[in-house]
């Protein structure tokens, strides 16, 4: 439809001016629209429309051209040589030399040059002037310090923060500490009450791991199924640990794979009772451990099949294999530098070294030493020198030496409380630690002081069961009869090496091991000439020992009550002196200068006592005291040593 | 540069007198760099085994080599 607008105008009216005017729109054409054509049409519904917004691109390659590059050496010759020279022609080059000989630039240049290199050369000549006027100062190492350790957090030790308490209820012994063994921040506890037969009904059987960083609850917490007594780590694979169980059983467990052991031995074969050593050992598939309780046996474990124990060892002395001679084992020894070697420790006081690699099963036990009165808690080697160990027991630690099977070559004096556990330091040969019931921690430094610990730290009340170094040597953990760890920062003095300690160290074990030997074979003589005469004299030997138990008897509590009252006498004396100087009890005052001789063998109960004793006017009352004491064996000892 | 004057053998001398030449050069030019009014006057290195001391000038090099007395 065609929309269109007429205007007409007269023919007469053309050529007028226009004159617009506005006028409001008017509606020309009005289409409405037309519903019958919609059905021409489909509706769409939904509509899709694409719709993009972005830089417009276009891709082109290039490729440049490529360089050639190749290695070639270069060759210096002689050149420099003006171009009519050859330089291989020596009449040419020796008349160019002449003839810049002649000119006078060039003498020039020489005399000038010559002057100074002369000034230099002369320098030279007198002195050596690059010569170090210090020669290479020795460091001198001086220990500023005294000895100390603190807890690595100052507060008080029974709050949190590296003083770990046993969150249950009934409180457990902390048995063992084992560190783990490539990040040191890491320790596994081993809990479990060693009471005879008084385990409460809702003692909880777990043993934790602990992370160093968060104390307040367990890293892990292994669910045996009976409590653990001993627990360590695999030095070789992190993430395994085996433990010993108060039944008997051995059990081990991953870390990643939770708080279940992944498999425990069976009941009939393990051990009858807890298994107080259990040792990892070196082997190429690093599985195998080995393990002893006081039932009397060792054995040996593969724990990919802890259902047998693969080797068994039954620890009697007399060699002939009886389970019922056997010593009850409460410590276990090995060190990896020595493989086939390994030591027991027993409850009778008795340690016993192994050889795993003998032939018959009666040549496995090699030697015996007859330590300590009381069960030989702990026994270590020393890292530096494996041939001297230290075996803790009783009320003393021992230091004793492969070769001297009689006696130990470096004993501490008695103390006033039983001796728990030892261990060497690994950073210094001449250090160990020692831990007493009476919750103390000493720390040994027999270069420095032999009669004392040259540090002695009251860590809590209770009894310290268990001890270990951390492998740098800096921390010790140490675990309670009530179950609390306490972790101690030991100064720097302690563990960095000194400087001679290698060869005093070295110096003073041979010393004692050779004085041991001499009084050994002293002893060996005078034996022999006892038989000898014995057997000329028999029918009188046989009358004497009738009395000689009475006697002795008599005797000896006559010497006790003696040696009592002298004791009580001199410790009023010295009480009245106390009062007048203070006198610090902890023993790191240096008044006394490092007594060669060790006084551990011969004072017996009296050296208890001596934990006072600061002043130098008590040695001398102690001299006196001496000179008192029942001339026992032991005196004669004392005074062969000094004689040797 | 070229040996005039030695009393070590030749192929020595031209072995060092090629190197201590480019070395005194390089020598030169770093001090010169730093502080363009200066200029080199010795140059001394000394080594495990010898001494070695250079005095350059414009043309001519002139090469002393000494067992230091250590």
């Amino acid at each position: 439809m065609e929309i269109m607008y007429v205007y007409t105008r007269k023919r007469s009216e053309f050529g007028r001016p226009c004159s617009f005017s506005d006028r409001p729109a008017t509606v020309t054409v009005d289409i409405p629209p037309d519903p019958s054509m919609a059905s021409n049409f489909v509706l769409r519904n939904p509509v899709d429309s694409s719709v993009q917004h972005t830089n417009e691109m276009s891709e082109h390659e290039v490729n440049t051209e490529r360089v050639q590059v190749e290695s070639r050496g270069v060759n210096h010759v002689e050149g420099g040589w003006p171009k009519d020279i050859n330089p291989q022609e020596m009449e040419q080059t020796i008349r160019f030399r002449k003839k810049v000989e002649k000119d006078e630039n060039y003498v020039n240049t020489i005399m000038h040059l010559g002057t100074l290199m002369e000034h230099c050369v002369k320098q030279n000549n007198a002195i050596n002037i690059y010569e170090e006027y210090f020669g290479e100062e020795e460091m001198a190492e001086v220990e500023d310090e005294p000895p100390s350790a603190k807890t690595i957090n100052q507060t008080n030790i029974f709050d949190v923060l590296l003083s770990k308490r046993d969150p249950n209820v009934t409180k457990r012994t902390a048995t063992h500490l084992s560190w783990h063994p490539d990040t040191c921040r890491k320790l596994a506890v081993a809990y479990s009450s060693l009471e005879f037969q008084q385990n409460a009904e809702d003692m909880s059987f777990d043993s934790y791991i602990w992370d160093l960083e968060n104390s307040n609850k367990p890293e892990l917490v292994l669910k045996p199924s009976s409590p653990l007594v001993s627990l360590e780590y695999n030095p070789k694979d992190s993430h395994v640990l085996v433990g010993g169980c108060y039944n008997g059983q051995m059990a081990y467990w991953d870390t990643r794979k939770g708080g279940l052991p992944v498999e425990v031995s069976t009941v009939e074969v393990s051990h009858r009772d807890p298994v107080y050593g259990a040792i990892w050992l070196q082997s190429k598939t690093g599985t195998e451990c080995f393990s002893a309780s006081t039932d009397g046996q060792v054995l040996w474990w593969d724990i990919r099949k802890l259902s047998d124990p693969t080797e068994s060892l039954v620890l009697d002395i007399t060699r002939k294999g009886l389970l019922e001679n056997a010593l009850g084992a409460i410590s276990l020894e090995f060190e990896p530098t020595m493989p086939t070697k390994f030591m027991v420790g027993t409850e009778q006081g008795i340690i016993i070294a192994c050889n795993r690699k003998a032939k018959t099963p009666s040549e496995k036990i090699t030697s015996t030493y007859s330590s300590h009165i009381g069960p030989v808690y702990a026994l270590a080697r020393n890292p530096f020198y494996p041939k001297v160990f230290l075996s803790v027991g009783d009320w003393t630690a021992r230091i004793w030496s492969d070769e001297t099977k009689e006696s130990p070559i470096m004993w501490t004096k008695c103390h006033l409380s039983y001796l728990t556990d030892g261990c060497w330091s690994t950073m210094r040969p001449s250090v160990f630690f020692t831990t007493r019931s009476d919750g103390t921690l000493d720390v040994w430094d027999f270069l420095f002081k032999q009669n004392d610990p040259s540090l002695s730290l009251k860590v809590c009340n209770e009894p310290l069961s268990s001890l270990r170094l951390q492998d740098n040597g800096c921390i010790i953990g140490c675990g309670s009869k009530l179950g609390t760890v306490t972790l101690l920062e030991i100064s720097s003095g302690l563990c960095t090496l000194q400087r001679n300690e290698k060869t005093l160290a070295t110096a003073m074990f041979e010393r004692e091991t050779k004085r041991e030997k001499i009084l050994e074979a002293r002893h060996r003589e005078m034996r022999l000439k006892e038989r000898a005469r014995s057997e000329g004299q028999e029918t009188e030997v046989e009358e004497t020992p009738l009395e000689d138990p009475q006697e002795v008897l008599d005797r000896a509590r006559r010497e006790f009550f003696e040696v009592i009252e002298a004791e009580m006498q001199r410790r009023t004396r010295a009480e009245a002196r106390g009062l007048l100087s203070k006198v610090p009890e902890t023993a790191w005052t240096c008044t006394r200068s490092g007594d060669p001789l060790p006084q551990g063998g011969g004072q017996g109960l009296v050296s208890a006592f001596q934990v006072k004793d600061h002043m130098v006017d008590d040695e001398v009352a102690i001299q006196e005291e001496e000179s008192q004491l029942p001339k026992d064996k032991e005196e004669e000892e004392e005074e062969e040593k000094d004689a040797a | 540069g070229i040996p005039i004057r030695t009393t070590l053998d030749n192929s020595t001398t031209v072995h060092y007198a090629g190197l201590l030449h480019q070395l005194t050069m390089k020598a030169r030019s770093t001090v010169r760099d730093i502080d363009p009014q200066n200029d080199l006057t010795f140059l001394r290195i000394r080594s495990k085994k010898h001494e070695i001391m250079i005095a350059p000038d414009k043309e001519y090099l002139l090469v002393v080599i000494q067992n230091p007395c250590e």
